[in-house]
């Protein structure tokens, strides 16, 4: 076991990798909610059914809890590359800024403008004006979604660029190459449909819920039969481009996809592992327990159970002779299982949510107190995958954080203190606990009060005034 | 290497100093608003109006920071790459100011106990005056340099950030900040609001003119240089939109007090920024070591790809953000709050009144639709 030292880049690193794992809890589900609540929004506008007026305001508590959360973390976000990596700022600063520059102007202006608006601007917009704010906000999350993977793509797979030989930093050559990365080109709709999934799963488990207690069952049942096909296709979707991604990643980064497979060594008809333990270090040599299924992996990897998948010493020796001497290998258990739990976790949401749309055309599933605890437990599902999926694909990339061109340890800023990144760390550990137990508990809380009972609401002609305490959605 | 920004260079320091100016103008108002929070509204109901005043526009205030961020990364990666690990702690601090002021709105209305309310109250004000201060102490270490190495690396701690002249840069911002935003209560509310926010902006606004005329004296004591005459001038003016906002809200001319105060936000900005240039960052190690402009600018690729950006979505942002601002022109009292039962017709006539038709949208349909 190598020995356990406290270092700046390990701390730098922590930091990053906390802020950004709970940053992302609220993120994908904001994309999902947003989206989902400019449909209930669109449903009531052309139908004038009141129920779907109640789901766009129920639903919307959740939404603006969920984006709360994620805008005043996102600036931590930002920030960070400079407060932290200020070593990775000026070398890539010239591409990737600017698609962060373009995610702020473009997509977050329009996000916090329109949500503003309407959260406000019931009774002061036209409802076809309102309607539109909502689509705006859902449209704002998902294209911030689009820029901030363009510029993780381009650590996964820099194109459109070339090296300053007088500043020895990477410089921009093509805005559009960097903007149509194939990489990007899938990582965007995966992330998309995988946030639409999060935000089905958790609108599906809190129809559970009341389901199960036979609550509001008018409103309950019908988001559940609107939000379950939905979800179930793009749950599938999410998978499809995941796959899409895995091939992608097989020529780009060969390296994560073997330390994925803890594959050691380049093999002939490779066999598939589906539970494999190690010894605790980087890189075993050796597994102590490792199931696997003859020949899948070619098949899956090359559409041959003869086909040839590349190992890790393999690719280690190639990337030696292309980058000098040294260990490519990222820590190979992590990536081996983040990679296994993601897809664990999609597919137990594929199947989940295929036995509700099941259930939902036999007309059972308003009955199904199974399903409907399944469905509870199931909000978790997705916030499992979208971790692990992060974890994978930046742990994969290790030791690099430009693909081929920086490495990590070369990236942080020289001069931050490790005493300095322990109190931010700790600064945002404490107050991010607070920022998920209060999130938590008015989420709970939301739950348990249940939707507005239609008797409660102000008659028509009265509500010029904005709703007032609990009624409200805004503050 | 040429000491002297080209034309790009200079543009796209002239929009980020456009975007900070743009952020500290408008997240200035919901800052003093969120500091006066507890001294303006005493009530629930006040409480809940003075944060109604500020709840449709705080957010997508702070965007023009976050702009501000992205584009000096994407424009000047070396200036981002400084300043911000050089100001590690100081910018840590100001991040978490910023977030628990921005939960605080929030989560505020969310739960009914006088516990809950109080700790977010306490919250949005304590957020909120930190990061007023901070801000303020930011910038004024940036225009008065800091200790940097060769490597265009910031070798101060914390400490070395707070001194004097910086603390002063602090209360600047702080007491503007404050006036501003209780001249923007005079604006957005009704009855005693108006009254208290008023007093406070009488007592806040001179004591911001007194600390940013000695401020500003002293920075124009500090800088050297004939370019920087026009610093010393904009700081002039500066004051004087200061002091004419102090005797607008004397006199009850709310509106063009508040005028002033933008401006006088507005101009101090733009005197820090003159006399910034051409230096990024001035290293007071030595000054051979100053970042200019020039060594932290990106490639004149990428300068130009971001001004194609900038000329198509700016005016567009501008545009919806002023629209925002119109549709939320009207006035908020307590009474739009107060009482269990439905509103009474007069107050939704007073209040329609108050509103007039609601920004491009047509007017409000009967029935369902206009329910909320």
């Amino acid at each position: 076991m190598q020995r356990f030292a406290v270092n700046a880049l390990d701390l730098a690193r922590t930091q990053f990798g906390v802020t950004t794992l709970f940053h992302f809890i609220f993120v994908p589900m904001s994309i999902g909610l947003t989206a989902w609540v400019a449909l209930c929004q669109t449903l009531y506008y052309r139908t004038r059914k009141d129920v779907y007026l109640r789901m766009t305001r129920y639903w919307g508590r959740f939404m603006l809890i969920s984006v709360a959360i994620g805008i005043v973390t996102g600036i931590v976000q930002e920030f960070q590359f400079g407060m932290n990596w200020s070593l990775y700022s000026r070398y890539v600063g010239d591409i990737f800024g600017a698609p962060l520059a373009m995610e702020g102007l473009i997509a977050f202006f329009l996000e916090s403008t329109f949500l503003g608006l309407w959260i406000f601007g019931w009774d002061r917009l036209s409802p076809r004006v309102h309607l539109a704010c909502a689509w705006l906000v859902a449209f704002g999350t998902a294209s911030s979604a689009y820029f901030i993977l363009a510029a993780n793509s381009w650590m996964q797979h820099p194109v459109g660029y070339t090296i300053n030989h007088a500043t020895g930093h990477a410089q921009l050559t093509n805005i559009f190459s960097v903007l149509l990365n194939s990489t990007v080109l899938l990582a965007f709709p995966h992330t998309i449909f995988g946030a639409w999934t999060t935000g089905g799963m958790l609108v599906l488990g809190i129809c559970g819920w009341n389901l199960l207690r036979g609550r509001h069952v008018d409103l309950f049942s019908r988001s559940a039969r609107l939000v379950l096909p939905i979800t179930c296709a793009v749950a599938i979707l999410t998978a499809g481009f995941g796959d899409g991604q895995a091939r992608l990643m097989d020529t780009q980064q060969p390296m994560k996809m073997a330390a994925a497979e803890a594959l050691y060594n380049t093999t002939k008809g490779a066999s598939f592992s589906i539970f494999a333990v190690a010894p605790f270090s980087h890189y075993p040599k050796r597994l102590n327990t490792d199931i696997r299924i003859p020949r899948l992996l070619s098949l899956i990897a090359t559409f041959s159970t003869n086909g040839t998948v590349k190992g890790i010493h393999q690719v280690n020796a190639a990337e030696q002779k292309k980058y000098g001497p040294g260990s490519y290998v990222p820590i190979v258990g992590v990536t081996y299982w983040s990679f296994r739990l993601m897809i664990g976790a999609g597919m137990l949401m594929i199947l989940i949510t295929l036995v509700g749309v099941g259930l939902m055309r036999r007309r059972r599933l308003e009955r199904s107190r199974r399903f409907q605890q399944i469905a509870i437990a199931g909000i978790f599902l997705p916030i499992i995958a979208n971790w692990m999926g992060w974890i994978f694909t930046e742990v994969g990339r290790q030791p690099w954080i430009v693909y081929g061109l920086l490495r990590t340890n070369n990236g942080r800023s020289p001069l931050v203190s490790t005493s300095s990144i322990i109190l931010s760390l700790t600064g945002y550990v404490v107050v991010y606990s607070v920022l998920i137990a209060v999130g938590v508990k008015l989420f709970l809380k939301e739950i348990r009060k249940g939707p507005e009972d239609p008797d409660d609401q102000p008659p028509p002609g009265d509500g010029a005034v904005e709703p007032r305490s609990d009624l409200a959605l805004a503050y | 290497m040429s000491h002297d920004p080209d034309f790009l260079q200079t543009l796209w320091f002239l929009l980020i100093g456009v975007l900070w100016i743009g952020y500290f103008v408008l997240e200035g108002f919901d800052f003093g608003v969120g500091i006066l929070l507890r001294a303006v509204g005493r009530s629930e109901a006040e409480k809940r109006a003075v944060i109604h005043t500020i709840g449709p526009v705080w957010d997508g205030n702070e965007v023009w920071l976050i702009v501000a961020g992205g584009a000096t990364f994407a424009a000047f990666p070396g200036w981002y790459a400084s300043l911000f690990s050089g100001f590690y702690l100081a910018l840590f601090l100001i991040l978490i100011a910023l977030i628990i002021r921005g939960v605080s709105f929030e989560f505020w209305g969310k739960d009914d106990s006088p516990r809950w309310r109080a700790t977010w109250e306490w919250a949005a004000s304590i957020g909120s005056f930190l990061a007023a201060l901070l801000w303020g102490v930011g910038w004024a270490d940036i225009v008065h340099g800091v200790p940097m190495n060769a490597q265009h690396n910031v070798t101060a701690t914390i400490f070395g950030l707070l001194h004097p002249y910086a603390l002063l840069g602090g209360l600047v911002t702080l007491s503007l900040f404050t006036a501003h935003g209780a001249i923007f209560l005079t604006l957005r509310t009704r009855d005693e609001l108006v009254d208290r926010a008023r007093g406070i902006a009488r007592r806040v606004a001179p004591v911001s003119v007194v600390l940013m005329t000695i401020f500003l004296i002293w920075t124009a004591a500090n800088q050297t240089g004939g370019a920087k005459a026009s610093a010393t001038t904009v700081a002039a003016l500066a004051v004087v939109c200061a002091a004419a906002a102090t005797v607008s809200i004397t006199r009850d001319w709310d509106g063009r007090a508040f005028g002033f105060s933008a401006g006088a936000i507005a101009l101090l900005f733009v005197s820090l920024f003159c006399g910034l240039f051409p230096d990024a960052l001035p290293s007071t190690t030595s000054h051979a070591f100053n970042l200019t402009l020039v060594a932290a600018s990106s490639s004149h690729y990428t300068l130009t790809v971001m001004t194609v950006v900038a000329v198509v979505f700016l005016p567009i942002v501008l545009a919806y953000t002023a629209w925002t601002y119109w549709v939320f022109r009207f006035r908020i009292g307590a009474s739009d709050f107060e009482g269990s039962g439905p509103p009474t017709p007069i107050a939704v006539l007073a209040d329609k009144f108050g509103a007039g038709s609601g920004g491009e949208g047509p007017p409000e349909e009967p029935g369902p639709s206009g329910a909320f």
